[in-house]
């Protein structure tokens, strides 16, 4: 079994602070780490390889810097990594990073199964998983909790939804992506750290995937963030005192005056 | 942070020891001492990080490492669990003496199963009337064709019960005293050794802790430590190499103390400021740190003293078991002090510590028999000059 992990490499949300003044983040001294939901992924990649044998891939696309996450990857026990970076591919948002992953994906040759985080903990769109099967033109089951049965052409998956869960068959190949339901992942071993260490990363840049230049980055994102602003803090509210009926009285004028202000504006 | 030049190889492997102790044995350690229930979970995160060979050679399937690796994963362990560590630590102590007395034959067959993190091994010399007087072991082993039969009853053995390896001491020939000693190698499920009931302890209790009970137990001579009467050469060989180990777990137990006491110490309030802006316990604090500090460069010292093959370091070894334990037990009681009565309290994990701290005093030689073997070194040094 051929299967592909795509990972990203995003800012440690936990030690993450906020600058009060200009409500933006503070990203210097912040740890970068592999997408918690992504580490997910790589650890059912694993299980399944352990299974079934074959080969793992992880692709990256970021900077240079990503190249820590592509080999922490590879500590864990994937089989081969690929950085996807190139000038062209900055500011793209979730439509350009599909398609580049995907032509990237492509580029790669024969594969069975493509698994991916659910999203992303800094943007948290949950777009470029399902974005990637539609650019390959793949199934694609979303939110897997259960690997049920996977063979050489044709696997059962668990798929969370709010109320339960589905089961869904597919034909491979196929993408999926994984909520943290799923397993829990591994941590490095040495010598999978050592030959993390040697192991020889692929780069794939913009001429290497025949891509159209007019669908990456900046230019093929039709994404435009109108505005960043942090919601206003809740302010502490007001307690109304003393016995049932009084309250009662107490909010019911509260909300009239409320209603009234809100019919004036 | 001090920088004690480690290599790039020993800096992964600290780390992940760090991230096992932060991620997998932090969340768990107060349970397992509450219940006193052995952590085999850790045992298996640990087997697969293969950290559990760091100190056996390569071509047995371990590192290739030595002292130093071992401590640093001591450390980083005991800085979470200090019993937890002791597993690790004790599977270490049982293996030197094949390590350093085995054959190829010895180290071929136990080893590898060791490196990988598959058994675990512990190290039985103590008796109930044998302890620092290592000569007045009772266990013998009688010499009968292929075979020694062992006989006698170990005590307060670590890793006892569940450990699958066993470097035994036994007498092999009494009228020769200290030099009628020898080593076995004895496997759990050889007919006619048993253990004894689960020991309950103060602190180290994730650790398990049991008599060994020898009735006609038949070991095959291929299983002898290098030669017969060599036991207490082995032994003695065995804890000038272990005692930094014992030493790191005493600094990880200190440096986790503190690491609770200073977080404490910013969060609780008296008198409207956090009392980590009172200088009397700023004064306990930086105390608490350099004696850490200097009890971790002297393990580390001796540790590389150790791997770099110097021919003696028993007083050495003996001075860092004694400074860091006794540091150890210092910190912690200090760092019970910073909590004040939220540091008696179970519900905080500081007690613990003091606790896990008590027996690193004690056991691979109590520190008075540290002392003994420091101050006799010491004054043979002077006469030889």
């Amino acid at each position: 079994m051929n299967i592909i992990v795509c990972i990203k490499q995003v800012p440690d949300t936990q030690d993450i602070r906020i600058n009060p003044e200009t409500n933006t983040l503070m990203r210097e001294g912040v740890q970068s780490i592999i997408n918690p939901f992504d580490m997910y992924a790589i650890e059912e990649a694993l299980r399944i390889k352990e299974k079934l044998g074959g080969k793992i891939t992880v692709i990256c696309m970021g900077p240079q810097q990503a190249d820590a996450a592509l080999r922490e990857a590879v500590s864990m026990g994937v089989d081969e990594m690929v950085l996807m970076c190139d000038r062209a591919f900055a500011g793209s948002d979730t439509w350009a990073t599909s398609y580049t992953l995907a032509k990237g994906i492509q580029k790669l040759g024969k594969f069975d199964l493509i698994i991916c985080g659910k999203q992303a903990i800094d943007g948290d769109t949950a777009q470029v998983g399902p974005g990637i099967a539609a650019t390959l033109d793949i199934p694609q089951v979303t939110y897997v909790k259960k690997t049920e049965e996977i063979k050489e052409d044709m696997a059962r998956f668990e798929k969370m939804t709010e109320e339960g869960f589905e089961v869904i068959e597919t034909p491979l190949p196929c993408l999926i992506t994984v909520v943290k339901e799923i397993n829990i992942p591994r941590l490095p071993s040495l010598k999978g750290k050592i030959r993390a260490k040697q192991a020889p990363v692929t780069t794939l840049t913009a001429k290497d995937i025949d891509a159209e230049p007019g669908k990456l980055g900046l230019k093929g994102s039709p994404t435009v963030v109108k505005k960043v602003f942090t919601p206003p803090k809740r302010t502490g509210g007001q307690i109304l005192q003393g016995d049932t009926n009084e309250v009662v009285n107490k909010l019911v004028e509260a909300l009239k005056d409320m209603v009234v202000a809100a019919g004036k504006t | 942070m001090m920088d004690y030049l480690l290599t790039e190889q020993q800096i992964m492997v600290r780390d992940l020891a760090r991230k096992i102790a932060k991620e997998k044995i932090a969340p768990v350690a107060a349970e397992h001492d509450e219940k006193e229930t052995f952590p085999w979970d850790i045992m298996k995160v640990m087997a697969e990080s293969d950290l559990c060979g760091v100190y056996i050679e390569e071509k047995y399937g371990g590192l290739g490492g030595g002292a130093m690796e071992l401590c640093l994963v001591t450390e980083e362990l005991s800085r979470a669990c200090g019993g937890i560590a002791i597993c690790f630590a004790a599977t270490a102590l049982g293996t030197y003496p094949i390590i350093l007395f085995g054959n190829d034959e010895q180290k071929q067959k136990y080893l590898p199963d060791i490196a990988s993190g598959k058994k675990l091994a512990a190290f039985a010399l103590t008796e109930a009337g044998a302890g620092s007087d290592a000569g007045a072991i009772a266990t013998t082993a009688r010499k009968e064709g292929d075979y020694y039969v062992l006989n006698g009853v170990k005590q307060w053995i670590t890793n006892g019960g569940e450990a699958e390896v066993y470097s035994v001491i036994a007498m092999t020939d009494r009228e020769k005293g200290a030099r009628g000693a020898s080593f076995f190698i004895v496997e759990k499920g050889t007919h006619g050794f048993d253990f004894g009931k689960k020991e309950k302890k103060l602190g180290i209790r994730a650790s398990a802790t049991r008599e060994l009970v020898f009735n006609e137990c038949k070991v095959h001579k291929d299983n002898l430590l290098g030669r017969e009467g060599m036991g207490f050469i082995v032994a003695m060989k065995t804890f000038d190499k272990s005692r930094p180990g014992v030493a790191a777990q005493a600094v990880g137990i200190a440096q986790g103390a503190l690491d609770h006491a200073v977080k404490y110490s910013r969060e609780r309030k008296q008198f409207g400021k956090t009392i980590s802006s009172f200088q009397g316990l700023q004064f306990m604090i930086a105390d608490m740190a350099t004696q850490i500090e200097a009890a971790r460069a002297l393990t580390y010292a001796v540790a590389r003293m150790v791997d770099s093959g110097a021919r003696d370091v028993s007083k050495e070894s003996a001075m860092v078991k004694l400074f860091a334990s006794d540091t150890a037990m210092k910190v912690t009681t200090d760092a019970i002090q910073v909590l004040g009565g939220y540091g008696y309290m179970r519900d905080y994990p500081v007690e613990k510590y003091m606790r896990d701290a008590k027996i690193t005093q004690i056991y691979e030689g109590t520190n008075q028999i540290q002392r003994n073997i420091i101050a006799l070194e010491v004054l043979k040094e002077q006469l030889r000059k």
